[in-house]
């Protein structure tokens, strides 16, 4: 019996194989599919989530290792309709093209900026250099980045 | 859905289209009439679909492309499918514009795939805007008229006195206003007008059109909401894989199906012998299971062995070979010739020739290909992330042997498609082992399947000869491409070059010429096909004449191009020399061309004319031993007025840092007919740390408007290796920077 607690709800997956990567297992089993699949091996970050508030690649994380964790998706990234100014500034900014990488964008970008509230282009380089956007909004993403971060709520 | 059609898409993906040609393609459609308009531009007449509740009393819909509800809420239809380059955002502002619709109220939704109703529908060769433009213009300015037409009946006043404002009609001397949706019921009981008769907004009225519009479909993105076809889901859906042979072509001569049905979660395994046609079906076993990864997983008990008898052998290192030893001479067919480029080459004050090669590609999209099928009943219906729903529809009629109207295809938003989703291969993959099993299935390709399964960027070879006479003017050119054929006559998709292509037409003593060596490598379109490479090796070649002759590249470049003309006559989609010069200067002057660099420090200027944008780049870099860093790239684009000025940029840059992942460090090998690199680690995309300052210029222009999805890409390389070049000495003439034992900072 493998139990997962993803945005604060706990999902029973039943006797699932504890192999399947923790990116399946939001995707086919819990529905939730803001959580990205591009590489499997932990090279674009299109599968960030949150274990324990550290950003991780949900493609290369069994389920098993989740268990007894609080898992964060894009989808728990709000506060109920409340955007956290990430995604605002996001908005704001138009940074997506096909927006694909984008969710996995965003949740690397929410852990940098709870441990570093004010990040230098260089802090911002270094936590997003493992998310791949194939569409190369990279310059749009730094500057929303720094927006959220000068709204002071991030 | 004729052949005919495949024929007209694939002339838009592999060249400009010449005004004849999308009138050939619009021609097709029952409601559309295009003709070359005196002047420039396409002018059509036509009589616009009606829609679908037309006679709905609760909702006014003049067309297919829009609709209001008596509770206010306005809907417009994006017909084209959404693959990042933002067209669902510019179709809706389109239609807003004539509509004269509250921006901050409206819905854009995604069409149905139905061309009987829409015309051809596909996301490609950078056409949405371009063809488009003029009939969504009048789809929403026809919604405006009536919806006047209706107030002002209302009120027992001339329509004349009416004019309307965010989704209002507000009659003039009164003050009056009346909300659209408020008058929806009885503006459609009103005589539609024809199209061509409805007044269009001059560029001073317009609100929306050149504003910066965030995505339509950004809050659904940042929050994680299903949009993709990977996020279809439907009940009971199986989920499936599909191995076919690493070197294409190849047949199953034996699999262990028993073993790999024996696995957990897996509930069947079967071989499909396919069509034979690698834009369709080619022989594979599907496995279907009750998860992604059980699939997954069960690929690696798999174990098969494959009949490669008729199956692809090329090998890239053997080409390479091959293409040197051809660049000796001149080629197996002449594509132009006039005066005489030999003598003028002989007897030039300064000549060069160089050798210039760039390899195979891979499109990599970051959603690897994916498709959701459920056959059932003699009818299917997909789920399926395609740039080309309508040729999608034809491809799985054709597969399966059932009629178009037994196809339904749901366009979902895509990510990422740079030419790969032209070619639905993995749709009728999804739609065979539905059928088969019989039941709903998903099926998911795997990084590696999408890299060794695609249609790849060709690889190609420029033998290129150059003089500059004593006047220090290009005088002779020659450029002897050699690229690929797989039918032995004809080159690949993107693997051609034309007699106009810049600077042929320009240089009094030319040849071009081309040798085709044989592939089974499958090929295709990859943003800006051809264009992709041959603005590399001319741009680059041309940068390397003015050093030899001592003069300013940008100087030496304006001069070629000479008084302002159209290149073709009567062809507006044609180079402009005018046009190009501007962007020329444009971007020249806003980096700063001729200031004072530091020793490692050096400018580089490309321009490349593609899919009728004009568009110059300059590169500032900095290079130190042989690692580059790129500071900063300049943009002037000319592309007729802008739709979204956000999204607009946005593809500048974006297509800037798409060329720059290309240049620096991508290249597929092919040894034994297989891709030799599997995934991101042995393909390097460009990452956020060497992403360079991306400025964008518009220039301010009434030229018919143009797609910007590709033509803002061809430039950069030239531009960076020849800022690299500037700054160090270093010539780079095989790409990637890689190869040249460059590398990015």
């Amino acid at each position: 019996m493998t139990t997962i607690s993803v945005n604060g709800t706990q999902h029973d997956l039943g006797d699932i194989d504890e192999t399947m990567p923790l990116l399946w297992a939001l995707r086919d089993r819990i529905g939730l599919v803001g959580t990205k699949f591009g590489c499997g091996i932990a090279q674009c970050g299109a599968c960030t989530v949150h274990l324990d508030g550290t950003a991780i690649r949900s493609c290369s994380t069994p389920v098993s290792a989740a268990q007894g964790r609080q898992i964060t998706t894009i989808e728990g990234l709000a506060d109920g309709e409340r955007l956290h100014p990430l995604q605002q500034a996001w908005i704001d900014h138009d940074v997506p093209q096909c927006g694909y990488c984008q969710s996995g964008q965003i949740m690397s970008a929410a852990a940098l900026l709870a441990e570093t509230p004010n990040p230098t282009d260089a802090d911002i380089d270094r936590a997003m250099s493992g998310n791949i956007c194939r569409c190369g909004t990279y310059l749009r993403i730094r500057a929303a980045i720094h927006t959220a971060a000068k709204s002071g709520k991030a | 859905m004729s052949a005919h059609y495949t024929d007209t898409l694939a002339a838009f993906l592999d060249e400009l289209p010449s005004p004849e040609k999308p009138a050939t393609d619009l021609s097709r459609r029952t409601f559309l009439q295009a003709s070359a308009a005196v002047g420039g531009g396409l002018m059509l007449s036509f009589a616009l679909p009606r829609g679908a509740s037309a006679n709905n009393a609760d909702a006014f819909a003049p067309n297919a492309y829009l609709r209001i509800g008596t509770d206010n809420k306005i809907t417009l239809v994006s017909k084209n499918p959404e693959i990042g380059q933002g067209i669902k955002t510019a179709f809706g502002m389109i239609l807003a514009e004539e509509l004269d619709a509250d921006w901050s109220t409206v819905t854009v939704e995604q069409a149905a795939t139905d061309e009987a109703t829409y015309g051809s529908q596909f996301a490609g060769g950078s056409m949405s805007v371009r063809l488009n433009w003029d009939t969504l213009r009048r789809a929403g300015a026809t919604g405006r008229v009536l919806l006047v037409a209706a107030a002002a009946d209302r009120w027992g006043v001339d329509a004349n006195s009416c004019n309307t404002e965010s989704s209002f009609v507000v009659h003039t001397d009164s003050g009056r206003k009346l909300a659209y949706g408020d008058v929806a019921a009885l503006a459609a009981t009103f005589p539609i007008p024809a199209p061509e008769s409805v007044p269009l907004k001059q560029p001073d009225q317009y609100h929306l059109l050149g504003e910066r519009i965030t995505g339509v479909d950004n809050h659904a993105l940042v929050t994680g909401q299903p949009l993709f076809g990977i996020d279809k889901a439907i009940d009971n859906a199986r989920y499936a894989t599909y191995v076919k042979c690493p070197a294409t072509g190849g047949r199953i001569k034996t699999a262990n199906l028993d073993a790999v049905k024996a696995v957990d979660g897996v509930i069947d395994a079967f071989v499909l012998e396919g069509n034979n046609n690698v834009q369709q079906l080619m022989p594979g076993i599907a496995i279907v299971a009750d998860s992604t990864w059980s699939a997954i997983k069960a690929r690696r008990a798999l174990e098969v062995e494959w009949d490669e008898t008729d199956a692809c052998c090329d090998d890239s290192e053997s080409f390479e070979r091959e293409a040197q030893a051809l660049s000796q001479r001149h080629g197996d067919t002449e594509i132009v010739r006039r005066g005489n480029s030999q003598r003028a080459i002989a007897n030039a004050a300064v000549r060069l020739e160089a050798f210039y090669s760039y390899p195979f590609l891979s499109h990599a999209p970051l959603e690897p290909q994916n498709c959701t099928a459920w056959y059932r009943d003699g009818q299917i219906e997909l789920w399926a992330p395609t740039q080309t729903p309508g040729r999608g529809l034809s491809n799985v009629a054709e597969l399966l042997g059932l009629d178009e109207s037994q196809v339904t295809i749901h366009q979902t938003r895509i990510g990422g498609g740079f030419g790969r989703r032209l070619i639905n291969d993995w749709m009728c993959e999804a739609a065979a082992i539905s059928k088969h099993s019989g039941l709903p299935i998903k099926l998911q390709w795997t990084r590696e399947d999408d890299m060794a399964h695609d249609f790849y960027r060709v690889a190609g070879f420029h033998s290129l000869k150059g003089a500059v006479d004593s006047a220090g003017k290009l005088s002779g050119w020659e450029d002897h491409l050699i690229s690929f054929s797989s039918d032995g006559d004809r080159p690949v998709s993107g693997g051609g070059i034309r007699a106009t292509e810049f600077p042929a037409p320009l240089v009094d003593n030319t040849r071009i010429t081309q040798t085709l060596m044989p592939l089974k490598v499958p090929t295709g379109p990859w943003r800006a096909p051809g264009s992709n490479g041959i603005a590399f090796a001319v741009q680059s070649f041309i940068q390397e004449l003015a050093t030899a002759a001592n003069r300013d590249h940008l100087e030496f470049l304006l001069e070629i191009m000479g008084e302002p003309r159209w290149l073709e006559s009567g062809n507006a989609g044609a180079l402009h020399t005018g046009r190009a010069a501007g962007v020329i200067r444009h971007a020249a002057q806003a980096a700063g061309w001729g200031r004072e660099l530091p020793a490692n420090k050096g400018l580089g200027l490309a321009f490349h004319f593609s899919h009728a944008g004009h568009i110059a780049e300059v590169a500032e870099v900095t290079v130190n031993e042989k690692t580059v860093t790129i500071d900063r790239v300049t943009v002037a684009a000319d592309v007729g007025p802008i739709v979204n000025l956000s999204g607009a940029e946005s593809q500048c840059q974006g297509a800037v840092i798409d060329g720059i992942s290309a240049m620096a460090g991508q290249k597929l090998n092919v040894s034994k007919g297989r891709i030799q690199e599997a995934n991101f680690h042995q393909y390097p995309m460009l990452r956020m740390p060497q992403a360079p300052q991306v400025d964008v210029h518009f220039i301010d222009s009434d030229y018919p408007p143009s797609g910007l999805g590709e033509p803002a890409l061809p430039p950069v390389a030239p531009a960076v290796c020849n800022a690299i070049f500037a700054a160090s000495g270093i010539r780079i003439r095989e790409l990637p920077l890689l190869s040249s034992g460059v590398r990015l900072a």
